[in-house]
Parts: structure tokens; C-alpha cells; sequence
């Protein structure tokens, strides 16, 4: 039997949604000012059109999302702070470079992952779409931390998991659930 | 004609002996042992990904020149950061190719399109500044000093063969040490 969030969680109604606005401004208080990105439809309009027009933040449109992991880990060495956006297809597409460049180099590589087709309220764990499933299974099996972005209760995640990639040295993965609201 | 890579890369270095160089693979060996140096960078990781980590270099520092010395059968596998790099205009960054048409760290079997693919034809289309070609040392003992002076992004096909047989040595290529003291000189 799957296991499901809880009733305000699983509601398709805003209050049990995220606002791309909240996650915009949990970016920007973490210090990012570089948005690698590819378009993901789960993503494109709540929170990659808005952050196009966001001052303050360079958008940098990549044409695969494993380019934009040695963006990230380029700046890092910068001081400059980078939020790689994409779709967990990209994310799956890009293990090898996150295997070397962000686990055995142990680089700030942020990543946030849209998770197309996940049900409203489902864990990713328990989704009927196979590749929402494995996606932090996969993340577990390479020791990459990562957080599910549901609601806006969740929105407190976001800077302290940038601020610890960046502290210590590793990659993170924040998966966005639900296809943000503007 | 061809280069003797080596020759090449004593002469680059000649031109740029302080530089930020993102090096690849049988190049970075090659590289390291003629021009050591804290600048040098050659953790790119996965096969395909220097030009990205130049990119994010250069648009992180862009009062520092940022070269990358690519390979042909590493840019094949990452051909779209072509289009990214070209897309991000960093006007110090220059992309050299070393064209040897072969997978030489993998046992030197020919590249997909070997003798056919035009790389500076590849990068001006994708919307780099300007391209230039080069496989005769003196040609490029001629050009590269103007070459150096012009706002990127700039592409630079070498045709070349290789020099002596680097020693591979992974372990020095991957070691954290390596990675702290470029990013220390980064930032000192």
C-alpha cells in the first residue's frame, strides 16, 4: 500500500502546493546568483519564467543538464553560489558527473529537480511512474543528500541545504514535488 | 600538416604563463608538466565537461583569462556546451581544441568523423566570436599573440600529433590537493 503525505499535503487546491515565489526568495536568501537551467514543464512556469526576470540572479541556459554541473563546480571555486535547475530525467542523465564532480570531488553541486508525473500527496518512493520512483533511491545509493519540496511548509529546507553543501563540500539535491504555483 | 602537441602547448604557455588553463586528459598531462603552475586545472571529472568548467570559471572571475585546452573526442561528447559557452559570451574565455582525430588516452582508436568534422566551423556556427585554425607551429608562433589580445569567447582548432607519450598519472589528476591549491591562488 502507498504511502501518502498528509490530507493538506495531497490537495491540488494552493494550500497544499508550493508557490514558485517562496522558492525564489529561499534562493536568493542563500546567497545563489547563478541559475544553470534546463526547462522542465513541471517547473516552466511556476518557477523558471519568474526566475528568468529576477534581479540579481544570471540565468544560464545550458543545452544538457550535465554541463551545468561543471558550471556549478567552476563558480565554486569562485566563491559564487549556482542552483542547477532541471527535470529528473536531467537528473538521471547527469550521474556520472555527479558521481565525480560533486561525490568524489566534494563540491557544493546544488541541484533542484523537478519531479514530473509525481501524484499530488504520493511520496516520490511510492509514485506509479518508474522514474519518479528511483530517482532518490539512486541519490541514496551514491550517499547524496536530498529533500523533497512539496508545500510551502517545506520551504524552510532550502537555504540550510544550500548553506551546508556550500559549508562542507557536497552536492544536494532539493526535488520539487508539486508543480509550483506562481 | 601537423603540430607536434607539445611544441604547442610550450608555446602557449610562453604566451600565458599565468593564465587560468582548464586542461584535458592527455593535454592536462602534457600541460602540467611544461607549465606547473597553482592555476592549472584539470579536475574536470567527467569526460566532455572542461568547456563547462571554463564557462563557470570565467563567468565567476571575469577579470581573470580563462583557457581551456580541450580534446577533439571530448568535445564530441559535450558538443552542445558549444551552444551554451557561444549563448554566455564570456569575453575571456578561449576554447583551444587539440585535434588529433583519435581517443589517445583510450587506446588512441579514431573519433567519430575523423578528417571530416570541422571544429572552428562547429564553434563559429554555434555563435563563438571568431575561430581560427592553425596546424603549423609557425603559423601559430605568428597568430597566437593577436589571438590572446581579442575578447572571447574565441575558438582555436590545433591540429596536432601527439609528443612523447605522457606519463597518465589519474591519481595525481584527481587529488584533493591539486583542487585546494587552485582554488587558494583563485582567491589569494
Amino acid at each position: 500500500m502507498s504511502l501518502h503525505l498528509d490530507a493538506a499535503r495531497a490537495s491540488t487546491s494552493g494550500a497544499g502546493r508550493v508557490h514558485g515565489r517562496g522558492i525564489i526568495n529561499e534562493i536568493k536568501a542563500s546567497g545563489v546568483e547563478f541559475i544553470p537551467c534546463v526547462p522542465d514543464i513541471h517547473t516552466s512556469e511556476g518557477l523558471l519564467r519568474p526566475l528568468a526576470l529576477e534581479p540579481g540572479l544570471r540565468l544560464i541556459r545550458v543545452c544538457k543538464e550535465d554541463e551545468g554541473i561543471g558550471i556549478c563546480a567552476g563558480l565554486s571555486y569562485c566563491n559564487k553560489r549556482a542552483l542547477l535547475l532541471m527535470q529528473h530525467t536531467g537528473l538521471l542523465d547527469s550521474i556520472n558527473a555527479l558521481r565525480s564532480v560533486g561525490v568524489e570531488y566534494s563540491l557544493p553541486i546544488c541541484m533542484m529537480v523537478g519531479l514530473l508525473n509525481k501524484e499530488p500527496g504520493v511520496l516520490p518512493r511510492d509514485s506509479k511512474h518508474y522514474g519518479v520512483r528511483i530517482s532518490a533511491p539512486i541519490l541514496d545509493a551514491m550517499g547524496v543528500e536530498h529533500h523533497l519540496i512539496e508545500t510551502d511548509a517545506d520551504l524552510g529546507l532550502i537555504k540550510p541545504a544550500i548553506d551546508a553543501a556550500y559549508a562542507r563540500g557536497h552536492p544536494v539535491v532539493l526535488f520539487i514535488g508539486t508543480s509550483p504555483l506562481p | 600538416m601537423t603540430i607536434r602537441r607539445d611544441d604547442a602547448l610550450r608555446l602557449l604557455a610562453r604566451h600565458a604563463p599565468d593564465d587560468v588553463v582548464v586542461a584535458v586528459f592527455t593535454t592536462a598531462f602534457d600541460w602540467i608538466a611544461i607549465r606547473p603552475h597553482p592555476l592549472n586545472y584539470i579536475t574536470v571529472g567527467a569526460m566532455g565537461l572542461g568547456s563547462s568548467h571554463a564557462l563557470g570559471l570565467a563567468l565567476g572571475r571575469p577579470d581573470k583569462r580563462v583557457l581551456v585546452l580541450d580534446g577533439d573526442g571530448s568535445l564530441l561528447m559535450n558538443l552542445g556546451a558549444l551552444v551554451t559557452v557561444a549563448a554566455a559570451a564570456p569575453q575571456n574565455l578561449i576554447h583551444f581544441v587539440f585535434e588529433n582525430g583519435t581517443y589517445e588516452a583510450n587506446g588512441s582508436l579514431p573519433i567519430p568523423g575523423r578528417d571530416r568534422v570541422d571544429f572552428s566551423a562547429l564553434a563559429r556556427a554555434a555563435g563563438y566570436r571568431k575561430s581560427y585554425t592553425f596546424d603549423d607551429l609557425g603559423a601559430f608562433e605568428a597568430g597566437i599573440a593577436s589571438v590572446l589580445r581579442e575578447a572571447g569567447p574565441l575558438f582555436v582548432t590545433l591540429k596536432v600529433e601527439p609528443g612523447i607519450p605522457p606519463n597518465y598519472d589519474y591519481a595525481l589528476m584527481h587529488a584533493p590537493h591539486l583542487r585546494q591549491q587552485f582554488k587558494a591562488a583563485l582567491n589569494g
